[in-house]
C-alpha cells in the first residue's frame, strides 16, 4: 500500500480537529468566570465552578457513585453471561444436529438485538416489562438493563475470537486427557482472554455513558451521572457540568496515558 | 469421535444468557407488540379488548411527517457519516503502526466521556451569540448573527458528530482485514484507481460498510434527547413523540403501537442487512 499523502495527513488532522472542537470548548468554558445565564462569551479566569462541583450542593458525588455501582455489577454480569454464552453457542453451532444449531443462531439473533434496536424502544420496552413483573424502579433496574444491553458486545467480541483459534486445541487438550472443564479452564479461557477483556471494557463504556435507558428504566430517586448531566444542561448552561467534563476527560487520559507506558514496557 | 460429542455437550453453558436474553430481549419486545394492540385504560393501563385503535391514529398526517423527518434525518446522517468516515478509516489503514495506535486512542477517548457533554460543547459553540458566529463576524463574512442552534442543521450536524466513530471503527476494523494485494494486482494490470476502487476495494470493504449503515442508522432514528438539546422544540422526532405519548399523555397502547412501528423498521433494516450479505460478525469492531 501506498504511504498517506500530504492531503490524507490534512483530512485526518481536519476531522480530529472537528471531533474535539466542542470538547475543546467545554474544557476552556469550564474555566470561564462569566456568570451570564447563557455564557458563550470568555470574560475570565476562574476555579469557581471546580469549588461548586466539589462543594457537591447538587449530589453529583451520589451519582457519580450509583453510575459505577450499575458500571462495575452490569460489567461483571454480562461479561460472566457473554463469555458463557459464546463458548456454548459455538459448541452448539458445532452440532451435526441441525435443529439444535438453528435454534442456536435464532437465540443469538434475539440476544444481539440490543446493539441495533433504538435505544429508546429498548428504554421502554425495560420499564414495562419491569413493571409488569413488579420490580420497584432503582439499581436493580438499572443493572438488569445495563446488563442485557452489555451481554451482545462480550458475546460477539469472544466468539469471533472462538471463531479464529478453532477446535484444535480443545481437541488436543482432551485427546491427552483432560476433562471438559479442565480444557474449558486451562484451554479456552486463557486463549479467549484477551477478548473478553475487551469485551468488558467496551461494556464498561456503554454503561457510563448511557443516557436514555437509564432515563426510562431509574425511577424518580435514584440518579446516574448521565442523568444528572442532562437535566443540567436541557435548559441552558451549566458552568459545573463543564467542570464535570474537564475532570472525566482528564481521569480518561491519564488512564489510556497509563495503559500506553505499560504496553510499551512490555513491548521492550 | 467421542471425545467431540463429550466437548460438545458444553452447549449447556450458553444456557443463562439463552435464558437471559428470551426474558429481557424477547419477551420484552413482544409484550410492547401486545401492548399496543390492547384498548386505553385510565393513566398507563390498558382494557382488555383487543383493537387497532392505536394503529390507526398512527395514520394521521401530524405522524407521518414526524416519521419521515426522522427517517430522513438518520438517512442523511448515514450518508455523511459514511462520506466522511470511510476516507478517514482508509487513510487511518494506510498510516504507520504509531500513527495508527494514535489516531485509534483519539477515536476511542471520547468514548469514555459522556455524550451527552459532547452535544452540550456543539450548543455552546453555535448559540447565536457563541464563538462561530464571533468568528464569522469577526472575519466579516456576516453581519449579524446566523441562527444555529434549534434548527434541523444543528441536529443534524450533532447527529453525524455522535455517529462517526461507529463508521470509522468497523470499516477500519474490515480494512485490516482485507488484502491489499488485490488491489495493487488491479493497478497493475491497468486498471484506473476508479475503477480498481469500484471493481475489487469497494466490495471488499462492503461487509463492514454495511455494518455500519446498520450501526449508523438505526440508532439514529430512534434518537431522542440530541433533538432536545440542539433542535429545540422545533424538532420533534419520532423517539420524542414515544416519550411524550408514554410519560406525558401516559397514553399506554399508542406509545407501545410508536414504539412497534420503530421495532418494524428495526426488523425491515436488518431483514435488508441479512439480504445483502451482512453477518452478526461484522457489527464487531
Amino acid at each position: 500500500m501506498k504511504k498517506n499523502g500530504i492531503w490524507a495527513k490534512i483530512y485526518l488532522v481536519f476531522l480530529l480537529v472537528l471531533m474535539y472542537l466542542p470538547i475543546v470548548t467545554v474544557v476552556l468554558f469550564s474555566f470561564n468566570a462569566s456568570t451570564a445565564r447563557t455564557p458563550t462569551v470568555f470574560t475570565g479566569f476562574t476555579f469557581r465552578w471546580y469549588g461548586e462541583l466539589f462543594s457537591d450542593k447538587r449530589g453529583f458525588g451520589d451519582a457519580l457513585q450509583n453510575t459505577l455501582l450499575v458500571g462495575l455489577f452490569s460489567v461483571c454480569l454480562s461479561t460472566l453471561l457473554g463469555t458463557l454464552g459464546a463458548v456454548g453457542q459455538v459448541r452448539a453451532f458445532a452440532k451435526k444436529n441441525g435443529l439444535a444449531a438453528r435454534a442456536s443462531a435464532f437465540i443469538e439473533n434475539i440476544a444481539i438485538l440490543p446493539i441495533m434496536v433504538p435505544e429508546i424502544i429498548l428504554g421502554v420496552a425495560f420499564l414495562l416489562l419491569f413493571s409488569a413483573l413488579g420490580l420497584p424502579s432503582g439499581m436493580l433496574t438499572l443493572v438488569l438493563a445495563h446488563t442485557t444491553f452489555c451481554v451482545p458486545y462480550v458475546y460477539l467480541l469472544v466468539k469471533s475470537r472462538l471463531a479464529t483459534i478453532g477446535d484444535e486445541y480443545v481437541l488436543a487438550a482432551r485427546d491427552l486427557g483432560a476433562s471438559p472443564m479442565r480444557a474449558l479452564s486451562t484451554v479456552t479461557l486463557p486463549l479467549v482472554l484477551p477478548s473478553v477483556f475487551s469485551g468488558a471494557l467496551l461494556a464498561l463504556a456503554m454503561s457510563l455513558d448511557d443516557f436514555v435507558i437509564s432515563f426510562f428504566v431509574a425511577g424518580a430517586d435514584t440518579t446516574t451521572l448521565p442523568l444528572k448531566v442532562y437535566s443540567s444542561v436541557r435548559y441552558g448552561v451549566s458552568p459545573q457540568i463543564n467542570a464535570l467534563c474537564t475532570l472525566m476527560l482528564v481521569v480518561v487520559f491519564v488512564l489510556v496515558g497509563l495503559s500506553q507506558m505499560v504496553l510499551h514496557k512490555k513491548n521492550k | 469421535m467421542k471425545n467431540n460429542r463429550r466437548v460438545k455437550s458444553q452447549a449447556l453453558l450458553a444456557l443463562p444468557m439463552q435464558l437471559w436474553a428470551a426474558v429481557f430481549v424477547g419477551i420484552a419486545l413482544l409484550y410492547i407488540v401486545g401492548l399496543s394492540l390492547l384498548g386505553r385504560g385510565d393513566a398507563l393501563t390498558v382494557t382488555g379488548e383487543v383493537t387497532g385503535e392505536s394503529y390507526a391514529r398512527l395514520f394521521d398526517p401530524k405522524y407521518v411527517k414526524v416519521l419521515w423527518l426522522s427517517v430522513r434525518l438518520a438517512g442523511l446522517t448515514t450518508l455523511i457519516s459514511l462520506l466522511l468516515g470511510y476516507p478517514f478509516a482508509y487513510f487511518m489503514a494506510k498510516a504507520s503502526p504509531k500513527a495508527r495506535l494514535w489516531l485509534m486512542l483519539l477515536i476511542i477517548a471520547p468514548f469514555w466521556t459522556n455524550a451527552l457533554i459532547r452535544i452540550y460543547g456543539w450548543k455552546i459553540l453555535l448559540y447565536a451569540n457563541g464563538p462561530i458566529n464571533q468568528f464569522l463576524q469577526m472575519l466579516g463574512l456576516i453581519k449579524k448573527p446566523l441562527k444555529l442552534l434549534y434548527t434541523e442543521g444543528a441536529v443534524l450536524l450533532g447527529m453525524v458528530y455522535a455517529m462517526i466513530p461507529f463508521v470509522i471503527l468497523p470499516i477500519y476494523t474490515g480494512m485490516e482485514r482485507m488484502d491489499w494485494t488485490k488491489v495493487e494486482a488491479a493497478r497493475d494490470l491497468g486498471a484506473s484507481p476508479a475503477k480498481a476502487f469500484f471493481t475489487v476495494t469497494l466490495p471488499m470493504a462492503l461487509p463492514s460498510l454495511l455494518a455500519a449503515c446498520v450501526l449508523t442508522f438505526l440508532p439514529s432514528v430512534g434518537l431522542i434527547f440530541l433533538s432536545d438539546i440542539l433542535g429545540g422544540a422545533n424538532t420533534v422526532l419520532w423517539g420524542n413523540l414515544v416519550h411524550d405519548e408514554l410519560l406525558k399523555s401516559r397514553d399506554l397502547p399508542f406509545a407501545a403501537a410508536l414504539s412497534t412501528v420503530l421495532l418494524l423498521l428495526t426488523a425491515l433494516v436488518i431483514f435488508l442487512y441479512r439480504k445483502a450479505g451482512g453477518s452478526n460478525e461484522d457489527m464487531v469492531f
